[in-house]
């Protein structure tokens, strides 16, 4: 009796032992031996093969509809951009940069007095190197009648393009009597911008003469871009040659 | 003693920690987001070939090298570039354009009015729905449907700007000389590409403009109509 249950213990370790060995043999071939059995089941239920979509779409399927792809799903933001270069000039740190990213332009009141200090410590850089007392080198108002604050207002909570559905458009030009009507992919946005910080309220404040910073322009022009292109207006990508 | 060294290497580390932070952000733009398939570059709106159009572009991941970085560039089928507009007054979008990679192609909705506003967004199917297939850097694809054009892929970025000089200023390396003259300067940009999505869209079908923003706020007197527009890349959760 002893012995037939040992034997009967034996064989069910043995089963077991059988058991679990086959619960790791599988029927996929991943050995690399070249002899892979390629299919596509286009009624899987995932998107598999060369599929563009779930079941649809490849060499073997058939073509995607709309209904075909998923666009399910909630999106949270991550980045935004109106005018140009504001969280570049006026974010000062990574932190406050990020929050700005993921700000919404109608809830903007919070980054307006922290634009205004950074418009005041581009100023007090220079105040220091040129030995001039900080308190005595600010923000002057500018050739738009800005003064710190309102133009620390306009940046942050107005960032958006203003763009004129009846109108020619530019950023700013000033010869043209015309401001803020969009942004053309030809107009010298980052000049305009300084000359708007540092060029105080005839516009050449701190323009590099008369020993002063040159800050109104960044000497950079378009060079030989063409802006002239029909749609998408943009150049093709540089290739190399 | 031990605790005045033990503060100066804590010190130490702290301010190596803010250098390698702030030379890390070469787009300037935030850390979080920095060289991702989210990160925005650039926006333009202008008045298209037909002035009664606009057109709406927006460049993302910048600073790609031609050739190999340019050609594995692409867009991220979980990043939703919505173009806002405001047609109101209040800095809220009324009218949004939805933009989603799916497949070998950019799926664009509307213009339509969004189902929410703000941080979120869905993707608003039951509305015009345009598909361009994305261009390369030697094939361009252009999708001409319900009187407007699409397109999506690298193009040679439109920005120009000394960009490492004006790092300099900002971390207070270039006082008191400030910006190069033409002759020192550089372009960052002139031989870097950009992924982009260009949109022209007629007029009618944003709505009636508002009065200008900065004319409505009091700043300027004379300005035209206008809309408020802004682009935003939003990321499945």
């Amino acid at each position: 009796m002893k012995n037939i249950l040992i034997h009967t213990k034996k064989f069910s370790l043995l089963l077991l032992l059988l058991f679990n060995f086959l619960l790791f043999v599988q029927c996929k071939d991943d050995d690399d031996n070249g002899n892979v059995i390629y299919q596509v089941n286009c009624e899987d239920g995932i998107q598999n093969g060369d599929e563009q979509g779930i079941d649809c779409g490849g060499e073997f399927c058939s073509p995607c509809e709309d209904s075909g792809i998923n666009f399910d799903g909630t999106f949270i933001q991550e980045d935004i951009a109106g005018r140009p270069a504001v969280n570049m000039i006026f974010g000062f740190s990574d932190l406050a940069q990020n929050e700005y990213n993921i700000s919404t332009v109608s809830n903007r009141s919070n980054f307006q007095e922290e634009f205004r200090t950074v418009l005041e410590a581009y100023h007090d850089i220079y105040a220091i190197s040129l030995e001039v007392p900080v308190d005595d080198l600010d923000f002057e108002t500018n050739v738009l009648n800005w003064d710190a604050n309102i133009f620390s207002t306009v940046m942050s909570q107005y960032d958006a393009l203003q763009v004129a559905p009846n109108g020619p458009t530019t950023y700013y030009d000033a010869n043209e009597n015309l401001i803020f009507s969009g942004r053309s992919l030809s107009d010298d946005v980052m000049d305009i911008t300084f000359r708007l910080i540092f060029g105080g309220t005839d516009g050449d404040r701190f323009d590099g003469n008369n020993n002063t910073p040159q800050l109104t322009t960044d000497g950079v022009g378009p060079g030989n871009r063409d802006f002239s292109l029909p749609f998408p207006y943009l150049e093709p990508a540089l290739t190399i040659e | 003693m031990k605790k005045t060294k033990l503060f100066a290497v804590i010190e130490t580390l702290f301010l190596l920690l803010l250098c390698v932070t702030l030379i890390s952000s070469d787009h300037l733009d935030g850390t979080n987001i920095e060289g991702t398939t989210s990160d925005i570059a650039d926006f333009y709106a202008f008045e298209g070939e037909d002035p009664d159009s606009t057109v709406f572009i927006a460049t993302i991941q910048g600073n790609l090298n031609p050739g190999g970085v340019t050609d594995n560039a692409n867009f991220d089928e979980d990043v939703l570039i919505e173009f806002n507009i405001d047609n109101t007054g209040d800095l809220v979008e009324d009218i949004v354009i939805q933009a989603i990679k799916r497949g070998d192609s950019i799926h664009f909705f509307g213009p339509v009015v969004p189902n929410q506003t703000g941080l979120e967004s869905q993707i608003i199917t039951n509305t015009t729905h345009n598909v361009v297939q994305i261009s390369t850097s030697t094939d361009t694809f252009i999708t001409n449907e319900n009187g407007m054009s699409f397109f999506a892929g690298p193009r040679r970025d439109s920005f120009y700007f000394d960009m490492n000089r004006f790092m300099d200023i900002k971390l207070g390396n270039a006082a008191p000389s400030g910006f190069y003259t033409p002759e020192e300067s550089t372009d960052f940009f002139n031989e870097l590409n950009t992924l982009a999505i260009v949109i022209e869209v007629p007029n009618t079908l944003l709505g009636d403009a508002p009065t200008h923003i900065l004319e409505s706020q009091g700043y300027i007197n004379g300005l035209p109509q206008a809309y408020n527009v802004w682009v935003s890349s939003k990321r499945k959760k």
